[in-house]
């Protein structure tokens, strides 16, 4: 392969270029061998995957790996699918939850943590230690806490005043909050380092002149600090959206998609149509609407930030 | 002409995806542990004090929410199996039962669990940090076509979800006959972009000047990147260790799918099974399980939480 590039590039040019086509020609190589050794595995383990599972999801592929042509009709199927439609109802509604509901938070604490407080120092970095925890650590521990009748959040909700406190994770209603909670509290620490980041971008002039026109901290935070901090914004949104759309080991390991089928999210019907019932064409079908949700929702959202920004 | 705008669409996309330079380059300031002591100009006005008092109330609440769940851990690890549920809920053990810290390692198969997850998270490490730093000065350093079009593609995976390809992964796998080993493992975590992007954005801040020299001086490309690129990144290193490290400690998902032989299970998979398999769980024992899967985790944590806030700042990427 090398050498027939080489003789090409070496014979097509005029001779007067052919040292700078030379240089050029070994300047592709040595780039292309320092990208190789990690370009072979991402092009075997990414790249061919993706390319794959888009004529898997035209076939029947299933356990023994036969696969006949079926067209559309394993979207057809999937549009009658009553999982498949909860899955998707229930990956939105987590989103929909999820997203705003970490920004409010991470970016909270990000401002109270670019103050300076005693103690901040600390926080500052301990407050993702649960976004490196063992996800099975976190699910065990939370589940316990969830627990209806021994788990501590009730008894405290009780102490103050509350009768009838949710069941959590045994109940259809509030296992997806109870999940919203525990994945908010887990990304909340990673989300607050971008936070943080990106105040530190805000230039300290422009709240000093904003204080003197008499700018009161909710104005300056409106009209100061959002308006610097969109860049940052932009880049956590688009991660969350994504992030939402593909949660999975949390539900597994909190709910398994359950009570019924009240926390079966996109991702898990995936995971079950694939490896529990080995139906790859089927499953692989699910994953290509899964990977045009998030491919299509990050281009809407790369299009309104560059409408926004000119 | 045609290929200029499409260049320049590349590098929109990459600056888009990417948190902006100056603030990584404040970010030493993060992990700073000294706290600033407030100007001296600041007066103390009754409205100020009422905010700050605010401010510690957020902290402290705050701090409860973060720390709660794994004191709660901790303590229960050391009571007995029944204490556990006590209820009204207590939070210390009335005896420390620290036999849990022994019975776990004989009922279940600890040992092999952290042996293999150690074996995993060492030489996923190793190819993670080598392979991504050797493509990061590709991309960083090396002109040449087909450079932008080949970044845009590591970029573009970003949007693209594991869980929409495992399927056809794991038939491409388990052709190469490699699913049910550790090696699927490795091949699955040890070459993500997130490595060429973490090295990549912290090679751009390394100026150009240094490796011209060493070029005019007869360094090979090869030669810049292990005598003058390797040195120089060694916080950026340590980020990329670190975090890598600890993602295939916790992993679940991979092994879930890739290690059907309880021989190869590892700590995360291990416990989850724990939990499952027997109906009357101790749960006593299965939190001092737990506490021991953290341990290592927080010891690193610990350690090197400044490269934790700086990797993770400044690729703005995990998982």
């Amino acid at each position: 392969m090398a050498t027939i590039t080489a003789t090409e590039a070496g014979t097509a040019p005029p001779p007067v270029r052919r040292g700078r086509s030379k240089l050029r020609l070994r300047n592709t190589l040595i780039g292309w061998s320092f990208i190789l050794p990690n370009f072979i595995g991402f092009g075997l383990l990414t790249l061919i995957p993706i390319i794959v599972l888009f004529y898997m999801s035209f076939t029947n592929w299933n356990v023994f790996g036969k696969a006949d042509w079926v067209g559309l009709a394993n979207f057809q199927r999937l549009i009658g699918d009553g999982s498949f439609r909860i899955s998707v109802l229930n990956t939105l509604y987590y989103s929909a939850l999820h997203i705003p509901l970490t920004i409010l938070v991470s970016l909270g604490l990000a401002l109270l943590l670019n103050n300076k407080l005693r103690g901040v120092a600390f926080f500052r970095t301990a407050a993702f230690f649960p976004y490196i925890t063992s996800i099975v650590a976190i699910a065990v521990v939370w589940n316990l806490l969830f627990s209806p009748e021994y788990g501590p959040i009730n008894e405290f909700l009780r102490f103050i005043g509350i009768q009838n406190p949710p069941g959590w994770l045994t109940s259809p209603e509030w296992a997806m909050p109870a999940v919203v909670i525990v994945g908010t509290w887990r990304d909340m620490g990673y989300y607050m380092i971008l936070f943080l980041a990106g105040l530190q971008t805000v230039p300290r002039e422009l709240h000093e002149a904003a204080r003197v026109d008499g700018a009161n901290v909710w104005q300056r935070f409106v009209n100061v600090t959002l308006p610097c901090l969109r860049p940052t914004m932009f880049f956590v949104t688009v991660m969350l959206t994504i992030n939402s759309f593909k949660i999975f080991d949390l539900i597994l390991v909190m709910t398994d998609g359950g009570p019924g089928q009240s926390t079966l999210v996109m991702s898990q019907f995936i995971y079950r149509k694939g490896f529990e019932e080995s139906q790859f064409g089927y499953a692989s079908a699910a994953s290509v609407a899964l990977f045009f949700m998030c491919i299509l929702v990050t281009i809407v959202q790369f299009l309104w930030n560059k409408k926004r920004s000119s | 002409m045609a290929q200029q705008v499409e260049k320049d669409a590349a590098d929109q996309l990459v600056s888009d995806f990417t948190p902006p330079t100056a603030a990584v380059r404040n970010l030493r300031k993060l992990s700073d542990p000294k706290p600033r002591r407030a100007a001296d100009g600041d007066k103390i006005t009754p409205g100020r004090r009422v905010g700050r008092i605010a401010m510690y109330v957020g902290l402290i609440i705050f701090a409860i929410a973060l720390l709660a769940p794994f004191a709660w851990m901790v303590l229960s690890s050391f009571k007995s199996a029944n204490e556990v549920f006590s209820v009204p809920v207590k939070w210390l053990p009335e005896t420390w039962v620290w036999q849990n810290y022994v019975d776990i390692w004989t009922e279940s198969n600890m040992l092999v669990w952290i042996r293999n997850t150690l074996f995993l998270a060492v030489v996923v490490t190793f190819l993670q940090v080598l392979t991504g730093s050797f493509a990061a000065y590709g991309f960083a350093r090396m002109r040449f076509k087909g450079r932008d079009v080949l970044f845009l593609l590591y970029v573009g995976t970003i949007a693209v979800p594991w869980q929409s390809y495992m399927i056809p992964q794991f038939i491409l796998l388990s052709n190469f006959k490699v699913s049910n080993t550790l090696w699927a493992i490795i091949l699955l975590q040890a070459f993500g972009a997130f490595g060429v992007f973490l090295m990549k954005q912290f090679y751009e801040t390394i100026p150009e000047e240094l490796s011209e020299a060493a070029r005019l001086d007869g360094l090979s490309e090869y030669a810049i990147w292990r005598k003058i690129m390797l040195p120089l990144s060694i916080p950026a290193l340590a980020s990329l260790t670190l975090l890598t490290f600890v993602n295939t400690w916790n992993d679940y998902l991979g092994p879930l799918i890739y290690l059907r032989n309880p021989d190869l299970w590892t700590i995360q998979l291990g416990l989850k099974s724990f939990v499952s398999n027997l109906f009357d769980t101790n749960y006593a024992l299965l939190f001092a399980g737990l506490t021991i899967s953290v341990i290592p985790i927080a010891i690193i944590f610990l350690l090197g939480q400044k490269y934790f806030v700086e990797g993770i700042a400044t690729s703005g990427l995990k998982g």
